[in-house]
């Protein structure tokens, strides 16, 4: 029987995926899906946690107002990613360097 | 309809004027193919100025939240909504004087900068988790665009990137902590969270769970006012954006996240005990001490690394990174006369803060250059700006009788009332370091001379900006009890469900 602690697995597993993949990688759309594996991580903590212990739909409500968020979120990013390569033909963030001190 | 909703929206003027400003805004852009620069100005200074008469009232109003739990309306909330107002108008006055931002189409820009006064509007009065996280995201989403704002400038676009990345990050992981703190609970909502939390849903094994959603929400929060160790943005992002953005992050969201994470901690995480304004912690989680030590690392990272910072822009996010330290002290301290401590910090904090923003604005429209070097004889070019700047630089420093010594003087006698003088003297030490890089601006200015001594004329009505930042900052010590009252008025919040 699955139960509440195979989703909590499963999700701490993803967070941490997403934060290794933002930490480690250099493309800027691949650090984008780590922000992704992020947020579907709390997801499913929260329609886990709303279907096993709270008993009631606020999880799942919430759950598809971050999915909304998300997606706003992966527009603006994207718009700015697709700026950096206009302006440098590359979207390798070691390139992003000018500010620094 | 609900009626219950439509009695709601009566008290929800001031963000209702504000949505409605925003779409006005965008169809005035869109509409008009001559005069749209002064009338998408014209209409959001309006909007604003309604905005901020429309919330006035509320500060009489009963208190209580509306939309089922989510926003609540208290004075505290009144007191920030005006605060906010007024910083983004203050802004929206800022910016087509800057060279930076006038050789672009101001509309969306305006748009943004609404879209971010409403977002932190609901930011500060949100009761609800699931608010928090929209409403920061909301703050969030628009202000990464105004940061990347000149589309074509590299270090705008990196700005605008890094901002993104950290935010995303910060705010994915409060917005994971949330949901461990629902599973604890099993709702979103604060004064039940700590219901719960009183009734020992995080006692035993699930108090380390409480520790670790704490400490991933307050990530969320230390991003939005800049706080060590979640600051890694803020010189960068600071020295990319155009400066009438920077000026606007450096206080506005800064003090809405403020806002939030008073109202999350103190009525969330700590119970009153039958005294008025005094709090304290549950037994599994001492989160105050949690901000102490951030508090302390915050105010000496920001200092110290803004001794050697030789760009004008990095050293004031560097001096605000220190700022948001000090004003943590008042969180710490858990009692109303903390908050009265932060509200004085942020009114006094607010002007001088601005100020010194715009006269950089004003030297880079002549020079074209943020760098201290390039302020080398400024006295001869401009006393005026000098003037000024000197007088912002020695209210940062927290030099009586400007307003930033009274900011500082509330915070210290907070702690030191709560018998934290130990942490009170951290503080002072810091003032100390920071008066360094600060009086460096002012030998700069005046006694360094550099190769171009040609005028700088200021048009008039930067001037007159100039003027309303700084006769606030002088001239604070006179309406002294009036401050006093407002904010120790505005000690209320609505702590039911």
């Amino acid at each position: 029987m699955i139960g509440l602690g195979h989703y909590l697995v499963i999700s701490a597993v993803l967070f941490s995926l997403g934060i290794m993949a933002v930490l480690t990688r250099k493309n800027a759309v691949n650090v984008l899906m780590g922000i992704e594996l992020i947020l579907n991580a709390a997801n499913l903590n929260l329609v886990a946690f709303s279907k096993f212990t709270a008993g009631n739909l606020n999880g799942q409500i919430f759950a598809v107002f971050v999915i909304v968020i998300a997606a706003a979120e992966a527009a603006v990013a994207l718009a700015i990613v697709l700026s950096m390569y206009r302006l440098l033909r590359s979207v390798d963030l070691d390139r992003a360097d000018t500010l620094k001190g | 309809m609900n009626p219950q909703l439509l009695q709601d929206l009566s008290r929800f003027y001031p963000e209702l004027a504000v949505t409605f400003t925003l779409l006005l805004v965008v169809t005035v852009d869109i509409s008009l193919t001559r005069g749209r620069r002064a009338a998408t100005f014209l209409v959001t200074a309006l909007g604003l100025l309604a905005a901020f008469a429309l919330s006035v009232p509320l500060f009489w109003a009963p208190a209580g939240t509306l939309f089922y739990g989510m926003v609540a309306v208290d004075r505290m909330a009144v007191f920030f909504k005006g605060f906010l107002v007024l910083s983004s108008f203050l802004v929206l006055l800022a910016a087509p004087g800057s060279r930076e931002l006038s050789e672009r189409q101001l509309g969306e820009f305006y748009a943004l900068l609404l879209g971010a006064t409403l977002g932190m509007m609901l930011l500060a009065s949100s009761v609800d988790l699931l608010m928090v996280f929209l409403s920061l995201e909301m703050v969030s989403v628009c202000s990464y665009i105004m940061v990347g704002y000149l589309r074509n400038d590299r270090q705008s676009n990196e700005a605008a990137l890094k901002y993104y990345l950290f935010g995303a990050v910060s705010t994915g992981a409060m917005l994971y902590g949330i949901t461990l703190l629902f599973g604890l609970t099993g709702t979103t909502k604060m004064a039940l969270i700590r219901d719960m939390l009183a009734q020992g849903a995080a006692a035993g094994d699930n108090s380390l769970l409480l520790l670790v959603s704490a400490a991933l929400i307050l990530a969320g929060f230390g991003f939005k006012t800049a706080a060590v160790p979640f600051h890694f943005w803020c010189p960068d992002v600071y020295s990319g954006a155009p400066t009438p953005v920077t000026a606007f992050l450096s206080v506005a969201p800064k003090a809405a996240g403020f806002a939030a994470l008073v109202r999350f901690f103190f009525t969330g995480m700590s119970e009153t005990r039958g005294l008025f304004l005094q709090w304290s912690t549950f037994s599994p989680l001492n989160w105050t001490l949690l901000i102490l030590i951030l508090s302390i690392i915050t105010m000496t990272l920001g200092n110290i690394a803004a001794l050697r910072q030789d760009n004008m822009k990095r050293m004031l996010a560097y001096s605000s990174i220190a700022h948001a330290g000090y004003i943590l002290m008042g969180v710490v301290v858990l009692n109303g006369e903390g908050i009265q401590a932060i509200l004085i910090y942020l009114i006094t904090y607010l002007f001088m803060n601005l100020g010194a923003f715009l006269v950089v604005i004003e030297v880079y429209n002549r020079t074209g250059s943020f760098d201290l070097k390039d302020y080398r004889g400024l006295w001869r070019r401009s006393p005026f700006l000098t003037v000024s700047m000197a007088i912002f630089m020695l209210s940062l420093m927290g030099i009586p009788p400007f307003a930033g010594f009274f900011g500082k003087l509330f915070v210290f006698a907070a702690a030191v009332n709560r018998n934290l003088a130990w942490f009170a003297v951290i503080g002072a030490l810091n003032s100390v370091v920071a008066v360094y890089y600060y009086a460096r601006v002012i030998k700069t200015m005046i006694i360094e001379s550099g190769e171009d001594e040609s005028l700088i004329s200021v048009p008039l009505a930067s001037q007159a900006l100039v003027w309303v930042m700084m006769i606030p900052t002088v001239g604070l010590v006179v309406v002294w009890e009036q401050i006093q009252k407002l904010t120790s008025q505005s000690l209320r919040l609505f702590l039911g469900a």
